[in-house]
């Protein structure tokens, strides 16, 4: 893992209008004020629950969405992409470079094609390979990597399990040889027996082909276990953003202390000694004015009501958007 | 006396590529106010085994002969095997047992709203008129933690949050205050914050109707927080049961091990994350013997591929169905 970014946004945000009848309009800002910097050859979680953004924003990496507000850049260090302004040829262009792995294997994978013609489908789309060989060779190539073997690449993918499924999902996005991929909620459709398999894969994927990856997932434990650095997400924005031993090892955010309270525990003996969130995430059309968590904190003051905590970050790169998190530490360390 | 006795519960669905066993010879009983966790992979046939318990599969369900399923009521034991029709299907289905679904958007009627559909099921189960039907659904809603439960009682599943239609699935299940209640994956789709809120809803409301809950789960941390007891299936077969605790801390069989390692761990985060190698077989290629050989990292010899393992107790209350059990305990 190297220092310069690969992926860079600055003020990122996203704003959907939402037509709500004949003359009424509204825009829902689902991400705003982002910026991040995402090393290269690094493993970035982004969590937090539905609703938070995180889906958008890795969307917006892709250009799958447009980006309203700010800017968000591609440097590999021998291309270079502004995200927000790619169109035509220069964005099916950098769909070579930056891919998605969806949540849903069972979705994601149409019924009626063999797996090898899903694997090879982003080739010929792009244009990669010239000739059918050269075709079935980066195809067979790419499936060895994902342990998916040649009588695998002949069925059809209603003959495959949850966690085969992902694989052919993972080796689709892989076979155009990106150096970015989006990996949204990949393994929380998969049984935990299977999970684990898959995320090992991921990772060793990216060690050998040192890939980039950014992983959004709302399972703090499974981010835990798989990412360098971690940003965690409420309501359209970074509320606490560290590398995963920091955060892990004292988080900052009342609302990232509340994800971490909220995994329920292996042992039966810490039963009701989580701390509970009250209420819900609030809807981005309607959003609180001021910190967007004071609704549910459990810490909230009056200035948490009125005014939105800029996102502060340390000297050690731990940055976090709390107006009380200071004394909060303190107290705890008391 | 125990509320539910399940013995040798065998079924086998007919389809168009053969005879599928979904559930081969489990056998549990359930205490009123306990709380039973079902865990196992899909394809492991947790669902199945609750849903006969109604006898809700599709037609094409054969259940075998000796299969036996026993409620008992306040008003007598009901075999649930010789029950026919839909009619005779009411004591139980929504009677004395109520489900709650994985997901709630697909479980209500979408153009019917909430409160019509918790009265629709309190006319049927019930001697109540439509006022003291809305009545008790209003305080149900109320009771399960929804604000402003008269404006909710009117309003569509659409309208509603997924915690929201979550906890107005339970209300509706407990509002006929069934004597047991099958909860199947009824967290999985919520994010961890709200998981936890209605887990602990799920606990006080037991507590408070002395129900019998069997908790279909795949999350052995779910299941840590909110059972009495567990029970771990595999490919239609029940591998092992006992209490949660010791089953948790003191697992037996290779299966539940495995389940655990996989389980991501908060408090060593270097330390890698181990899968239960291979995949779940297909249930059309049932392997012989143990059925979880195929899989399995301790594998002793032939006699996990020829033979199927039977119960061994390991501590009071405690079985696991492995063969290295057996070889342990000979020692």
């Amino acid at each position: 893992m190297s220092d310069t970014p690969l992926i860079s946004t600055d003020g990122l945000s996203v704003t959907f209008r939402i037509n709500a009848g004949a003359f009424k309009k509204f825009d829902l800002k689902a991400v705003e004020g982002i910026s991040i910097d995402i090393p290269k050859g690094s493993f970035f979680g982004i969590v937090g629950e539905s609703g938070s953004g995180k889906t958008t924003l890795g969307r917006a990496l892709l250009k799958a969405v447009d980006i309203s507000e700010g800017t968000a850049t591609y440097d590999d260090g021998e291309v270079q992409y502004d995200i927000g302004s790619l169109s035509g040829a220069e964005l099916t262009e950098y769909r070579k470079h930056a891919q998605l792995i969806f949540q849903d294997p069972y979705a994601a994978l149409s019924p009626r094609m063999t797996v090898r013609d899903i694997i090879a489908e982003p080739l010929e789309v792009m244009k990669i390979t010239k000739t059918r060989t050269e075709t079935d060779e980066r195809v067979r190539e790419i499936a060895a990597k994902c342990r998916l073997n040649l009588e695998h690449l002949r069925r059809f993918p209603h003959a495959f399990s949850g966690g085969q499924r992902q694989r052919i999902s993972i080796a689709r996005a892989l076979v155009s040889g990106p150096k970015f991929i989006v990996a949204d909620e990949s393994v929380a459709a998969l049984d935990l027996s299977i999970q684990a398999d898959v995320l090992n894969l991921l990772k060793q994927i990216q060690a050998e082909m040192g890939l980039t990856f950014m992983f959004i997932s709302h399972d703090l434990s499974v981010v835990a276990h798989t990412c360098d650095h971690v940003a965690v997400m409420y309501l359209g924005r970074i509320v606490e953003s560290a590398t995963t031993r920091d955060l892990f090892a004292q988080p900052r955010h009342p609302y990232t202390k509340a994800l971490f309270s909220a995994i329920p525990s292996l042992d039966p003996d810490d039963r009701g000694k989580a701390q509970k969130l009250e209420g819900e995430i609030p809807s981005p059309t309607n959003q609180p004015p001021g910190c967007k968590f004071h609704t549910r904190c459990p810490y909230a003051i009056d200035i948490c009501k009125s005014a939105e905590p800029k996102l502060e970050k340390s000297p050690d790169g731990h940055a976090v958007s709390c107006h009380r998190w200071e004394e909060l530490l303190a107290e705890s360390a008391a | 006396m125990s509320l539910l006795d399940v013995e040798n519960l065998t079924l086998q669905f007919r389809t168009d590529e053969g005879i599928i066993t979904a559930v081969d010879n489990v056998s549990f009983s359930l205490e009123p106010g306990e709380v039973m966790g079902l865990v196992g992979e899909s394809g492991s046939g947790k669902s199945v085994t609750a849903k006969s318990l109604m006898k809700l599969n599709p037609g094409n369900a054969i259940y075998s002969d000796d299969t036996k399923i026993t409620l008992h009521l306040d008003s007598g034991p009901v075999d649930v095997m010789s029950l026919r029709n839909a009619r005779e299907m009411e004591v139980v289905r929504g009677g004395a047992i109520s489900m709650i679904f994985q997901e709630p958007m697909a479980s209500f009627a979408p153009a019917i709203s909430i409160g019509k559909q918790m009265v629709e099921q309190l006319l049927v189960h019930s001697d109540m008129n439509k006022k003291q039907a809305r009545d008790l659904s209003i305080e149900m809603l109320d009771r399960v933690g929804i604000s402003d439960a008269s404006t909710r009682f009117n309003q569509y599943a659409f309208e509603l949050s997924g915690g929201m239609r979550q906890r107005a699935m339970i209300a509706m299940a407990l509002s006929t205050k069934p004597k047991l209640l099958i909860a199947d994956e009824p967290t999985t789709a919520l994010d961890v914050t709200i998981q936890a809120q209605v887990i602990d809803l799920m606990k006080d409301l037991v507590t408070e109707f002395n129900m019998g809950i069997i908790f279909i789960t795949h999350d052995l941390g779910v299941v840590a927080q909110t059972a009495d007891k567990v029970a771990v299936m595999y490919l239609g077969r029940m591998v092992e049961q006992g209490p949660v605790r010791e089953v948790i801390r003191h697992p037996h069989h290779p299966y539940t091990q495995g389940l655990i390692a996989a389980l991501p761990k908060l408090d060593d985060l270097e330390a890698p994350l181990v899968p239960v190698p291979g995949d779940i077989p297909s249930p059309l290629e049932r392997p012989p013997g143990c059925v979880f050989h195929t899989r399995c990292s301790k594998i002793i010899g032939d006699i996990c591929k020829t033979e199927i393992p039977q119960w061994v107790q390991t501590a009071e209350n405690h079985r696991a169905a492995c063969h290295l059990c057996k070889v342990g305990s000979g020692a």
